[in-house]
Formats: structure tokens, sequence, C-alpha cells
């Protein structure tokens, strides 16, 4: 891997994707802290595809921050491998490896004497990029993560809120177009409101510029939210890796049924959307509650529960109908039979 | 005072008897502050002193720095170093000044390397203290986020630690600033100059104006340069005053 200057011979003027996503993948990794029995992270073997995020989940002790600091080798391992598109990360220079990996974590770290500008261009200064560059791919990805590009590149961290830092940290974290992302329970400091709206603005974010991502939480909601495959660890075992619907639909065991929770029907419903499903024709008497293809099978429920009816109609961006999705084919989804439901 | 007067040469080198020449009511009562007699003689008895003071605390702070800076920077990687030279420091602190510059004598003689010697050990223990305190400081999450970013140690000390350690650092420059100017007066006593000449003069002649004068003169310099290094804080930290709006 080189991430030097000669890699983005286009500059920030190109797309913000840039460099492409890497595929991530632990080869039965292993740490065992000195002076403990039992390993932290155990023969970890998994892949994660490029452009995919990745979710580590499970109880404190679980060992997914050790696994996820094994990458960057903030954490190095005691056997095994982690490769990055197929080269070993021991490999690697550890300052090389470290500035082609982006870094998110819960206190976010930004440089309190730095502004803004600074502070996301931290690695690309190292990489040696001519100070225009570094200004300009800033103010991109100031915009990007939804903040002012003139105003706040100039701004010191003390003087924003909790959730712009984080955006900042993030913005940092792709300043170079790293093509992997770590990212250590990134929105846990956060208020909930926040929160979701950091969650939906990374994953808009990671639509237009998809790299790949290593994301650790606690919150099963955030991970099946944010993931496209959960890795669920226990005691330093994977016991399931898998799409959140696959892990909501069949736990492997019943660890991981406890740890998903009772809901987990109802939470299977939140990774579906209304256009997921076959719908019906679109009625004759449009009258009764309406959604679009974008709601998620979750609140369409809801609706028909609180407007005691048993039939949606789906409607597009101009109301105009399209379709219904009857009570029905939303427990039957849940139910055993569920396959013979999905688009 | 008059041109051609013809004591000069004698007053400069602080007399004895004070030489009143023709001098106003309040020279002749030997009042507690003669203006217009500080006024006049300021140039002449005072400027030379204050340029020697000057002198003499700048270097005193400057080599105190070099040495205490160095000094925490090897305990902020050898954990070992700090105890010993703290003690060492704190030891040096203890010795009272007079009997320092007076120890120092038979050695280095009535010379500015004694007085400097003195001077230098008053300031390393708090710019030393100040200094690692600063280093220590630093917020965790700002050096993990530089470590994972992939700065070296040398890069996590210069861009990341020392910046923010500078307040503190700073904090200390000012403290040991202000102490040797202070310190600097009873340097006189091995006959180096500064502010204290004119003050162990005034002692020995009972002239009122002279002692208030270079005592006022020592606490105003104290005053201009904690004003400076405030100022200089400033340009180097403006981080420091930014505040969410």
């Amino acid at each position: 891997m080189n991430y030097s200057d000669t890699a983005h011979p286009t500059g920030p003027s190109a797309s913000p994707g840039g460099a492409a996503a890497a595929v991530l993948a632990f080869h039965e990794a292993t740490k065992v802290y000195p002076g403990r029995r039992t390993p932290a992270v155990s023969n970890l073997t998994l892949e994660v595809p490029a452009g995919e995020i990745c979710v580590l989940i499970g109880p404190s002790g679980s060992g997914k921050t050790t696994a996820m600091q094994m990458v960057n080798r903030l954490i190095s391992m005691t056997s095994g491998d982690v490769t990055i598109d197929e080269r070993s990360i021991r490999d690697l220079d550890e300052t090389e490896l470290r500035r082609g990996i982006g870094y998110v974590f819960q206190q976010i770290g930004l440089f309190p004497h730095m502004t803004t500008e600074d502070n996301i261009g931290t690695v690309p200064r190292l990489l040696g990029w001519p100070k225009e560059r570094i200004r300009a791919r800033a103010k991109e990805l100031l915009e990007l993560v939804g903040l002012d590009p003139d105003d706040d590149l100039r701004r010191y961290p003390a003087e924003f809120s909790g959730g712009q830092r984080q955006r900042i940290g993030v913005a940092r974290a792709m300043a170079a177009d790293q093509p992997l992302m770590l990212m250590d329970e990134p929105f846990g400091a956060v208020d909930p409101i926040a929160r979701d709206r950091l969650q939906d603005d990374f994953l808009r974010l990671h639509k237009e510029v998809p790299k790949t991502v290593v994301f650790v939480t606690h919150d099963i909601d955030e991970a099946i939210k944010m993931g496209h495959r959960i890795a669920i660890l226990r005691d330093g075992e994977l016991v399931q890796f898998d799409t959140p619907d696959n892990i909501l639909a069949e736990p492997a065991n019943d660890f991981v049924a406890d740890f998903v929770g009772a809901d987990r029907g109802l939470k299977r419903l939140n990774v579906w959307r209304l256009g997921d499903l076959e719908l019906g024709p679109p009625p004759d008497d449009p009258a009764g509650p309406t959604a679009t293809e974008e709601t998620s099978l979750r609140d369409a429920l809801s609706l028909m529960l609180v407007e005691g009816k048993e039939r949606i109609v789906v409607v597009d961006e101009e109301g105009r109908p399209t379709g219904t999705v009857a009570l029905d084919s939303i427990t039957r989804l849940i139910g055993p039979d569920e396959k013979a439901v999905a688009r | 005072m008059l041109a051609g007067a013809p004591a000069a040469p004698i007053a400069q080198q602080g007399p004895v008897i004070p030489h009143f020449e023709r001098a106003s009511d309040c020279i002749r009562e030997n009042g507690q502050f003669c203006f217009s007699w500080f006024v006049d003689n300021f140039d002449r008895v005072f400027v030379p002193r204050l340029v020697e003071h000057i002198w003499l605390t700048g270097l005193a702070v400057g080599i105190g720095f070099v040495i205490a800076f160095t000094a925490a920077l090897v305990a902020h990687s050898l954990d070992w170093f700090e105890t010993p030279f703290a003690i060492l420091a704190a030891f040096l602190y203890t010795i009272p000044s007079l009997a320092f510059f007076q120890l120092l004598v038979p050695i280095t003689g009535l010379t500015v390397t004694s007085a400097e010697i003195a001077l230098v050990s008053y300031t390393i223990l708090i710019l030393f203290r100040n200094t690692l305190t600063g280093l220590r400081g630093v917020p965790e999450d700002a050096r993990l986020a530089a470590r994972a970013m992939g700065l070296t140690k040398g890069q996590i000390l210069r861009r990341v630690e020392l910046p923010l350690a500078l307040p503190a650092i700073m904090a200390g420059v000012r403290i040991a600033t202000v102490t040797t100017i202070s310190l600097a007066t009873v340097a006189a006593f091995i006959g180096v100059g500064g502010l204290g000449q004119p003050i162990f003069n005034a002692i020995q002649s009972g002239f009122k104006t002279q002692f208030v004068a270079a005592g006022l003169l020592a606490v105003a310099l104290a005053l201009v340069a904690d004003a400076l290094l405030v100022l200089l804080q400033r340009m180097l930290a403006p981080w420091m005053r930014a505040r969410r709006a």
C-alpha cells in the first residue's frame, strides 16, 4: 500500500471517494495480554468485503475493541494475522500502516490547539500534501459531513458541540482517502437525537464514499442500523457473523438470542422497508394510512395498529398510490416462513 | 543635574555620603521620594542598573529554561529521572539567597557567573515542575488520536504534547521571571550591578529617594515583564481563548 501523494494524482477535485475500499481479513488473530491465561481475542477469523460496514459487538470484555485495535497495531497480535488487501499488516511500517487507516473513537481526540483545518489536515500534512490541497480537501470534507466549509474551517474544537466535533473527527479520519476506517463506539458520547442524526448522516456519507469500515459498539440497535454484517463476540470468541437480518431471524445460540433481545422480531422490522416487500395492487379506494417505500416495516406496523387498519397504502413521492401492504404479509415475514414473502 | 558638576564621577560609584548638589528642599530634608530628583537622575543612576538587571534576569531565566526543559523532556520519557532531579532542584531552591551568593564567591569570585549560578538554580524547580506537569496534562485522547494517525513519538511531542503543554510552561516562565527579577536585587551583594546596587547604596547612605525609586523600578520591571509574557502566551496559544459561541 502506498498512501503517498502520488497515489492520488487527481487531487482534491476528484470524487470524494478517491482511493478504493480495501478488503480486510482476520486470520486466526489472537491476543493474549501478558499475565492473563485466557486470550482477549481468540482465533478470530472473518473477512470484511471492500466497502462494507462490519460491526463488532459484544458485552464489555468480549474483545471487540481489542480486535479492532489489532488492525492498526495499537495492540500487537500474539498470533495469527490481519491482512488488508491480502497484505499482512506485519509487513508494513507501523506509522505508514496507521496513516492509511482512518480512526474514530468515542472521545474523538481532536487536537484542542489546532483549527478544524489543521485537525483534518493532520495525516495529509504527514504525507506531504501541499497547503492548498489540504485546505481544499478540508473544505470538501466539512461540506460532506454537514459543517460550514468556510466559517468552521478556522474554529477551534472548543467552539463546537459534541456532535459537531464527532463530525470533524469523521472528516479527519477520511482526510487522506484512507480505504479503511476503524470506528470505536464513535457516537457513544452524544445525546440520542444527535446520535440518530450522526448515524443517518454517516450512512448517507458511506453510500457516497464506500470505505471499508470496522465499527465497534455495544448497542445492538446501532449495530443493526449501521452494519452490513455483524460479528458478535463473547469472551474473545466469534459467536456469529452474519447480516443483521439473519442474526435476528436465526440467532446461532441462546447467547445471541439473549443479546439481540426478546423483541428481535420487532427489531427485524426495522431492517426491512416497505419497498422490500411484494406489494399488492394499488387499491381502488385509496383511503386509510399511507407510507412510502422507504418506510420501515416497524413504522408501517405501528401506523396500522394506531389507525386500526389491516392494510397500508404505499404511495410514491407525489402521493400517488403504487400498491398496498397487508398486515398479514408483515406477520408472515417475522414468522417461520418468511422467505416466501421477501421479494 | 547641572553640567560640569564636580562630584558626578563619585556619585556614579555610589557615594557613602550622598552628594546633594544644588538640591531641592525635598532632597536636603531626605524626603521619602523626591520625584524631580528621580526624573533628573533617571538616565545616569537608574538606566544602566535597569539594563544590567534585565540582562541578569534574562540570562538566568534563559539558561534555567534550557536546563529545566531538557530535564523535563528526559523525565517525560524516563520515569525514574523525575524524583532525583526534583529533589536536586528543590534542594537548590531552599538555599537562602544571600548564603548562596556568599558561598559561590570563593569558587567563582565576585562575578556575574556567581550571580547567574545562584539565579539559574532558583528558576529550575518551578520551570521543571511546570513543564513536566504540562506534558503530563496533555489529554490522553489527543495522544491516542495522534498515535492512531501514525505520528511518530517525536512528531507527537512537537506537534501535540508541547503545544498543549505551552500554557503550563508559560505559567512557569512567568513565575520564574518575576521571582528572578526580585532575587536579582540581592545579587548586587556580590557587586554585579542591577537595581540592587542603588538599593544597597541607599541602605548605607540613608538616601530614601534612591532606595524607594530602585525598589519601585524593580516592581515595575516585574509587572512589565509579566505583561509581556502574557502577550507572548496569547500569541503562541490563541486556542486557549476559543470557546463555544
